[in-house]
């Protein structure tokens, strides 16, 4: 068991940098969610605390210790790939046996923690079967297995579920949540699901074209996230966001209407976000939708239009089953401290 | 094709039986050459059928010294040095380019490209393009008429080489990550993981390389002197020329046969995984 220390961690391959400045500490027993869109640079993250790849600046510390000249196999870590790069000639058994049959462990211990492991994962019974003769959730866990039995300090995780259909996916979800909570080992996974990273991580790390926008637990995220690419990426369906004029706790729309925000003293042009789920159907309110298609989701409901009078795309998620036709005006109220403010330049959460 | 069109079944029949006729029939007249005795094969018209000769045939050709009028080395010393140049070149050129291929994939190293064509472009320089500056190295290392000599000049291989490097690219990169994580080292992932994954295609590679080995003509023809060094190949050309009387096709035809049956019995023993080594894609 190990925290991690990342500190101003930099990649490129020759002259291009895909990684900025990384910093970010890992507790003992933490399930970090590495999030980010395609190519931002989540796998690379990954590997270079693996050690799969090399550090070009900066320093990763596991237990305290440096590890950036150690070679993979040095850094007691496991990683699962989502391909799961098992040995396809080898058995289950043999396949989860290999890394602690280099290390020399005795046969009895070998057996006793790959059955220990199989029981766990419950693949007792594909032992002794080859990969091509499992399913992909039973292969994927196998490559759990192998990760397990070496009983390391650190998982690693790499996209662990997408080859996976989607029932299996949310099964798999849980089941690696509760399997991290039971050995409480310091995890790292890198996806780029914002469902998978809010359901599963301790903190998530959101990562975009190689900076981190944020780090922190799934709530901070989604009540005061740090920037615009944030707020758009995490919650379903995506935040809003309409520029606006912002005077000492009221913004002005584009369309005149008038909100209260919970941020004083400030005046200028700002971005302001307001989460579908918490615009609140109001006769009165102050926020009114043309509504050109209604989704019914049977839970809620989803009223997709734009901001009357202006070509501001809005959606709005109502609890419950609402009939609207197209071409109807909705009105909204939000309550001020669920509005959310970014500057319109640097697209950061101005301060609350 | 599911259609069935007479006329055209026919003829891809015929096509089929006209192709088996002629690779079946020499192989046919071989062995019945080598059923009959010397008196008979003299006589026109050649019989097509078995006589009772062959065990007659099979003990003095192996065991005996050859033709009449000559001093060769018993046949079966000769299969036992075709045998053993072929394995040395099959196995030798499998193991080179096995290796080569590795450094190649799976190391960075200075001019790794350069070399790599280097191995490339040797595939314009076949022993008999080369042969007379070959045999000047081979005779200066005192290598005629010895196993090293028959088999060392011809193990470097250029095609292997490409094959086994297209096979390790084929090898997903997750697979090195793995066994580096499970603390495998290069040679270990290279003994543990790279050659059991490349089994069949070491398989096809060595039924065609031991046949390339066990054809050769030229090339031993050339570096051996003594008799007790002549493979079976070049033993055939010579009978047919050495007699003086009339060639005795039973001792001959006997000689044949025998050669063609090591090619035979590799390429059935290893028929399953050569298909498969040529056939499979995916790792
Ligand atoms: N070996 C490499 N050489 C050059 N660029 C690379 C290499 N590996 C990754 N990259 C680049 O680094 C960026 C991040 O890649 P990656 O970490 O795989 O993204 P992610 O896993 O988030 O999809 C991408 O823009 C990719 O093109
Ligand atoms: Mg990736």
């Amino acid at each position: 068991m190990a925290d991690i220390k990342l500190t101003d961690l930099t990649k490129s391959y020759g002259p291009t940098e895909v990684l900025h400045h990384i910093e970010g500490d890992i507790n003992d027993g933490e399930f970090i969610v590495i999030v980010g869109p395609s190519g931002c640079g989540k796998s690379t993250l990954l590997r270079m605390v693996a050690g799969l790849e090399t550090v070009s600046s900066g320093e990763i510390q596991i237990g305290g210790k440096r590890v950036n000249e150690l070679e993979p196999s040095a850094r007691d870590i496991a990683m699962v790939f989502q391909n799961y790069a098992l040995y396809p000639h080898m058995s289950v058994r043999e396949n989860m046996a290999y890394g602690l049959k280099i290390r020399k462990l005795s046969k009895a211990e070998i057996n006793r923690r790959v059955e220990e492991a199989a029981d766990i994962l419950e693949i007792r019974e594909y032992l002794d079967r080859k990969p091509r003769q499992l399913s992909g959730g039973q292969r994927q866990r196998v490559a759990m297995g192998r990760a397990i039995v070496r009983d390391p300090q650190v998982f690693l995780f790499d996209e662990p579920l997408s080859n996976l259909d989607a029932k299996l996916r949310v099964q798999m979800r849980l089941e690696i949540r509760k399997l991290q909570q039971r050995l409480g080992v310091t995890s790292i996974y890198v996806t780029h699901d914002q469902v998978e990273a809010m359901t599963l991580g301790d903190r998530l790390m959101v990562l975009n074209g190689g900076y981190v926008e944020q780090f922190g637990t799934p709530i901070e995220l989604y009540d005061r996230p740090a920037s615009v690419f944030v707020a758009g990426f995490i919650g379903s369906p995506a935040m809003n966001f309409v520029p606006a004029t912002s005077d000492n706790g009221v913004a002005t729309l584009p369309n005149d209407a008038q909100v209260s925000t919970s941020l004083g003293g400030h005046s200028g042009s700002v971005l302001i976000g307001l989460r579908p789920e918490h615009l609140i159907p109001d006769d009165a309110g102050a926020i009114s939708i043309d509504v050109e298609m209604v989704e019914q989701l049977g839970a809620n409901t989803l009223l997709h239009g734009t901001l009357s009078g202006t070509d501001h795309a809005m959606v709005a998620s109502v609890a419950g089953h609402v009939t609207a036709d197209g071409d109807s005006q909705h009105r909204f109220r939000i309550a001020p401290d669920l509005v959310h403010l970014f500057d319109l330049q640097t697209e950061k959460r101005l301060a609350i | 094709m599911v259609e069935n069109r007479p006329l055209a079944n026919f003829i891809t029949h015929l096509v089929l039986v006209l192709g088996v006729i002629a690779i079946a029939l020499p192989i046919w007249i071989t062995f019945v050459a080598a059923t009959h005795d010397e008196i008979r094969m003299a006589q026109a018209p050649l019989p097509l059928w078995p006589g009772n000769q062959l065990w007659i045939n099979l003990k003095q050709t192996l065991f005996g010294t050859g033709l009449s009028g000559t001093e060769t080395a018993p046949v079966w010393l000769m299969l036992f040095n075709s045998l053993s140049m072929a394995l040395m070149i099959s196995l030798g050129k499998i193991a080179i380019s096995l290796l080569s291929a590795f450094a190649i994939v799976y190391f960075k190293f200075p001019f790794r490209m350069t070399c790599f064509w280097m191995i490339f472009i040797t595939l314009m320089l076949p022993v008999e393009v080369r042969i007379l500056p070959t045999f000047e190295v081979v005779a200066n290392l005192g290598m005629l008429n010895s196993y090293w000599g028959l088999s060392i000049p011809l193990i470097a291989s250029a095609t292997a080489t490409f094959m086994f490097r297209q096979v390790f690219l084929t090898v997903p990169d997750e697979m090195l990550e793995s066994a580096r994580i499970d603390g495998a080292g290069p040679m270990r992932f290279f003994w543990d993981i790279l050659l059991p994954l490349s089994r069949t295609n070491i398989a096809a590679l060595f039924v065609i390389l031991f046949i390339f080995g066990w054809n050769q003509y030229l090339w031993p023809l050339l570096i051996t002197t003594d008799t007790s060094m002549t493979t079976i190949v070049m033993s055939i050309k010579q009978m047919l020329e050495a007699a003086e009387q009339s060639p005795q096709w039973n001792i001959i035809m006997t000689t044949a046969l025998l050669a063609m049956i090591p090619p035979i019995f590799v390429v059935i023993s290893m028929q399953k995984l050569f298909v498969q080594g040529l056939t499979e894609t995916d790792k």
